[in-house]
């Protein structure tokens, strides 16, 4: 009775088509937004920022980046740790080279760049499907990691071979490098996440996300209706890209602050991020932060408990997080391929039904 | 001359790592072959295999260190050690049990759905697996000593020393590579005769055209996919065997997945001679590439990536692979 | 019927009132083969603007082959395509359906990820022009075009009378409605030739008799040109001004359903010889 529909008619297309026709969760999203910019920094400190916050933010971007391409697209893609490090070493190079600029451009520039690069990795898909295409994506993974490890101009030519972010500011607050606070990155990566999901939003619900989603659920006949699948899939492998980019910018920057190519952005980011969409739901916004939320809070809290509490060595809790996240991700597939969003949508369902069974 | 017989040597080198590859990617193909699903636990088999062929030679306690953290004991060992075919037959025991697991609790419940979807089920069962593994057995490298001998064979190299002159000291080829061949051999004939000429293995092949079909003339899809499993399982111990005796039995075996996806695209994912040719063609453009290209002008360790830049020219030019089949959309 | 005395126009008007105008596309001995096998040998016929054209024959005549070639899907090894007076050069099916070609298929191709008034605003993608960038803002002209083309596909849901369904995903629907689903899909990129592939198939009497009231309102409203394969004959001499029949990758007959209905070689091919 609470959480209701009945009695709240909408009179136009757009009041139809809004991302939360239910006032209830309106009003909650905008509180929720407002606590996010205005309770939070007050209370955050290192250890929330690096474990928890931080990475939800990081990984929520570049989740719906790769749910644009994979869960939106159709397109299989295990190539997102060497994407995220093409926005990374790009945002490094940025900097080092025009240390006036604002971060937020570098990091844009990440972004843009790691979009070019992902389209040409994504013209073979014209082709291509299923995972012959993983394969392609695959052969990316491995090549980028490999080039930005063996040639030394995108690490400057130091001698550790990483990269390592110098101190940037944005309205007098510093935002990458020792001196910068939790609270301050974390406002950072909010303000992406937060313009990022609702451009991305916005481009899902529109008629390039019909195309997209056209394209994944029987291409040729999307073909036939007028739907240019090239276009489509230069699209998707583009703005995915930028996400993924943008994200891999981040982590370098503001996150890590010193990146090693193979540790940071190998093949196991790119099966995190598989996992955050597919836990969370394929083919949803909210289902890319529910899953980033999920794969980002399941170790930190395994490791509290069984380390914590129970006492156990801390391998014994790595070890669990691989059973526990592989029998997930086997239990979604077979159980609800739309994830935990769905699963939600159906709670949220009965909810609004509530006292009543139907 | 001797910078030939170097090159020739390589080449042999590379023959035999391809061998290896063929053999992860055997299980691959008949897998694929009978239930449309690309298998990606397929290395991590491999891994658990090997892992639990030590395990069960050397005496280890399964989950050891578990109970060792929750009740604060000290277990490790039985104490005993078991003989090497004993152990493997073990293993091999223990892999039909988890294929007949996996059919009951994922394949059964999964048989309509998308290639795609199989795929990443699959994902999920590998780092299930490799959980599993490192619980039971422990993450820390093992050896593994079944008794094939290792290290260089010095009868070849003595009698090839006479090809090159003063300066060749004849080929260095590992007795391991060479056991390895000969047994990938035993294990691909086989596999092909057992297809070909017995009831079960027409069978395999009926259910790998048609799963429709095949159920229509009365074949039990889910004991086949059992057996096609269990074949799977036996070839991964195989390999593991080999590559484990090769670098120890370590994470990185589980790796070896990720390389048997260029030799699929090669040979076709649906061909088991493809998957020999793919594996060899790889194991020899790899080291052939580092060997002229790689090393001396790239700075070396271009094996990571080289055999997926020769998959992706395949891909681009003939997407069938090699031997596999064509494939034509229809609307 | 009635001839019009300008030539070059060629109308006609039928029976029941409905004006049959010019050519509106022609296939000019088409020929298809996949290997060595034959699919389409040397077939020519036309379709008239305003017309119902049937096309039947047993199956693997290569009638679902001709619409894909239609379509642009299959490339024919030999043969013209003339639309709207002019040939056809090469192009690629979604350039073809921005021309005004729509379609359905015979074994139901909607996207079973999306719900119903989805997959008819997918009809309306040719129609939909706004760029990505704009799109991504949405506020403004992205959300404007979206619900003017949102008011059209709900006038075509109107039509077919699936208001109910229209926020249902399509998998979920029974046969029948699927049909009609697909069917709104086609009709929402106003196609001035409208591809029905055994758009009765599976159907029970008082589906059948749903769709060919549909179908018939389509041509009769919008003036929809419409070519349909078929099997159950009754319907296609109900619906269709003139038909094709095929068999073996080969044209047999074309005329009016009574010529065709009359014709030996149709008989013996297709319908079938009555017992005497």
């Amino acid at each position: 009775m609470l959480y209701r529909e009945a009695g709240d008619f909408k009179v136009s297309y757009q009041a139809d088509q809004q991302t939360f026709p239910i006032r209830f969760d309106r009003l909650f999203f905008w509180a929720l937004l407002a606590a996010a910019y205005f309770v939070v920094p007050f209370f955050i400190n290192d250890y929330w920022a690096n474990a928890v916050l931080l990475p939800f933010l990081i990984y929520g971007v570049a989740s719906i980046g790769l749910n644009i391409l994979t869960g939106y697209c159709g397109q299989v893609s295990l190539g997102s740790g060497g994407f995220m490090a093409v926005g990374a070493y790009t945002c490094y190079k940025m900097m080092t080279a025009f240390p006036d600029l604002n971060l937020a451009f570098c990091i844009l520039a990440g972004g843009v760049t790691t979009a070019i690069v992902g389209i040409m990795f994504g013209l073979p898909s014209l082709r291509i499907k299923g995972f012959y295409l993983a394969v392609v994506t695959l052969a990316a993974q491995f090549f980028l990691v490999w080039m930005f490890n063996k040639v030394p101009w995108f690490y400057n030519y130091s001698a550790t071979g990483m990269i390592s972010s110098p101190e940037r500011t944005m309205f007098g607050y510093a935002i990458t490098g020792p001196n910068a606070t939790p609270a301050a990155t974390y406002l950072f990566c909010l303000t992406f996440l937060v313009v990022l999901a609702f451009l991305g939003r916005n481009l899902t619900r529109g008629s390039v996300g019909r195309k997209w989603m056209a394209i994944r659920d029987m291409d040729i006949a999307a073909e036939i209706i007028g739907v240019n699948p090239l276009m489509a899939k230069i699209t998707a492998f583009g703005v995915s890209s930028f996400y993924v980019g943008v994200a891999g910018a981040m982590i370098f920057s503001v996150y890590l602050g010193a990146v090693e190519v193979t540790e940071a952005f190998g093949i196991q980011k790119s099966f995190l991020l598989l996992f955050m969409i597919i836990i969370g739901g394929l083919g949803s916004i909210l289902g890319s932060l529910v899953g980033a939320a999920f794969m980002v809070l399941m170790p930190v809290l395994l490791k509290n408990i069984m380390v914590g509490s129970f006492g156990w060595a801390i391998d014994i809790a790595a070890h669990f997080e691989f059973i526990i996240i592989g029998g997930l991700i086997v239990f979604f597939l077979i159980v609800e391929p739309h994830g935990l969003a769905q699963l939600w949508r159906i709670i949220k369902e009965k909810m609004r039904l509530w006292p009543f069974p139907h | 001359m001797v910078e030939f017989l170097y090159g020739i040597e390589v080449v042999i080198n590379g023959l035999m790592a391809g061998v290896m590859y063929s053999l992860v990617a055997l299980g691959f193909v008949l897998i694929f072959k009978a239930s449309g699903i690309f298998n990606y636990a397929q290395g991590v088999m491999a891994l658990f295999a090997a892992m639990t062929l030590v395990g069960v030679q050397e005496g280890q306690v399964p989950f050891a260190h578990l109970i060792n953290s929750v009740f604060g004991t000290q277990y490790h060992h039985f104490g005993w050690h078991i003989n090497a075919f004993v152990a493997i037959a073990v293993a091999a025991l223990v892999m039909l049990l988890f294929a007949y697991l996996v059919e009951r609790y994922i394949l059964k419940h999964l048989v309509n759905q998308e290639p795609i979807i199989l795929f990443m089920a699959t994902i999920g069962l590998a780092y299930f697996m490799e959980g599993f593994g490192d619980l039971m057995w422990g993450s820390n490298i093992k050896t593994l000593d079944v008794g094939i001998p290792q290290g260089g064979n010095f009868w070849i190299e003595e009698k090839t020393a006479f090809l090159g002159g003063e300066d060749f000291y004849g080929f260095y080829l590992d007795t391991l590579d060479i056991y390895a061949t000969v047994i990938a051999i035993i294990l691909v004939s086989t596999l092909v005769l057992f297809s070909q000429y017995t009831k079960t293995g027409r069978a395999l092949r009926a259910v790998a055209d048609d799963h429709q079909a095949a159920l229509s003339v009365g074949i039990s899809l889910r004991r086949i996919w059992v057996i096609v499993w269990s074949i799977a399982g036996i070839v991964a111990l195989v390999a593991g065997i080999m590559w484990g005796s090769k670098s120890g039995v370590q994470f990185s075996l589980s790796l070896i997945a990720l390389k048997a996806l260029p030799v699929l695209m090669l040979g076709g994912f649906t061909s088991i001679p493809g998957a020999i040719i793919g594996g060899l063609i790889i194991g020899i453009g790899e080291k052939l590439f580092e060997f002229l290209i790689g090393a001396p002008f790239l700075g070396g360790a271009t094996e990571n990536w080289f055999a997926y830049m020769l998959a992706l020219l395949f891909l681009v030019f003939r997407p069938q692979g090699l031997f596999g089949e064509k494939i034509i959309e229809r609307v | 019927m009635t001839v019009s005395q300008d030539a070059a126009v060629q109308e006609t008007i039928t029976p029941d009132g409905r004006t049959i105008g010019g050519v509106l596309m022609e296939m000019r001995n088409i020929t298809l083969r996949f290997g060595g096998v034959v699919a389409i040998e040397d077939i020519s016929f036309d379709i008239r603007q305003g017309e119902i054209r049937a096309i039947i024959g047993p199956n693997g005549a290569g009638k679902s082959s001709m619409l894909n070639v239609i379509n642009g899907f299959y490339h024919p090894q030999d043969g013209e395509v003339w639309y709207k007076g002019a040939i056809r050069g090469p192009m690629r099916p979604h350039q073809i359906a921005a021309q005004g070609i729509a379609r359905t298929f015979q074994n139901i191709a909607l996207f079973h990820g999306m719900s119903t008034l989805d997959n008819i605003m997918t009809g309306r993608l040719t129609h939909m022009k706004t760029g990505m960038l704009s799109q991504s803002v949405w506020f403004g002209r992205a959300q404007r075009e979206e619900t003017e083309n949102r008011a059209f596909a709900e006038r075509i849901i109107d039509f077919l009378e699936i208001q109910s369904i229209r926020k249902t995903p399509v998998g979920r629907l029974p046969y029948g409605l699927q049909k009609r689903v697909e069917l709104g899909r086609a009709l929402a990129a106003e196609p001035s030739l409208l591809l029905l592939d055994e758009p009765m198939a599976g159907m029970n009497v008082e589906e059948k008799e749903d769709m060919s009231r549909f179908i018939l309102d389509v041509n009769d409203e919008f003036g929809t040109t419409i070519a349909l394969i078929e099997h159950d004959m009754g319907v296609v001499m109900d619906l269709a001004d003139r038909v094709v029949v095929m068999d073996y990758g080969r044209k047999i007959g074309d005329g009016s359903p009574e010529e065709v209905r009359n014709n030996k070689a149709v008989i013996d091919a297709y319908l079938g010889v009555s017992s005497d």
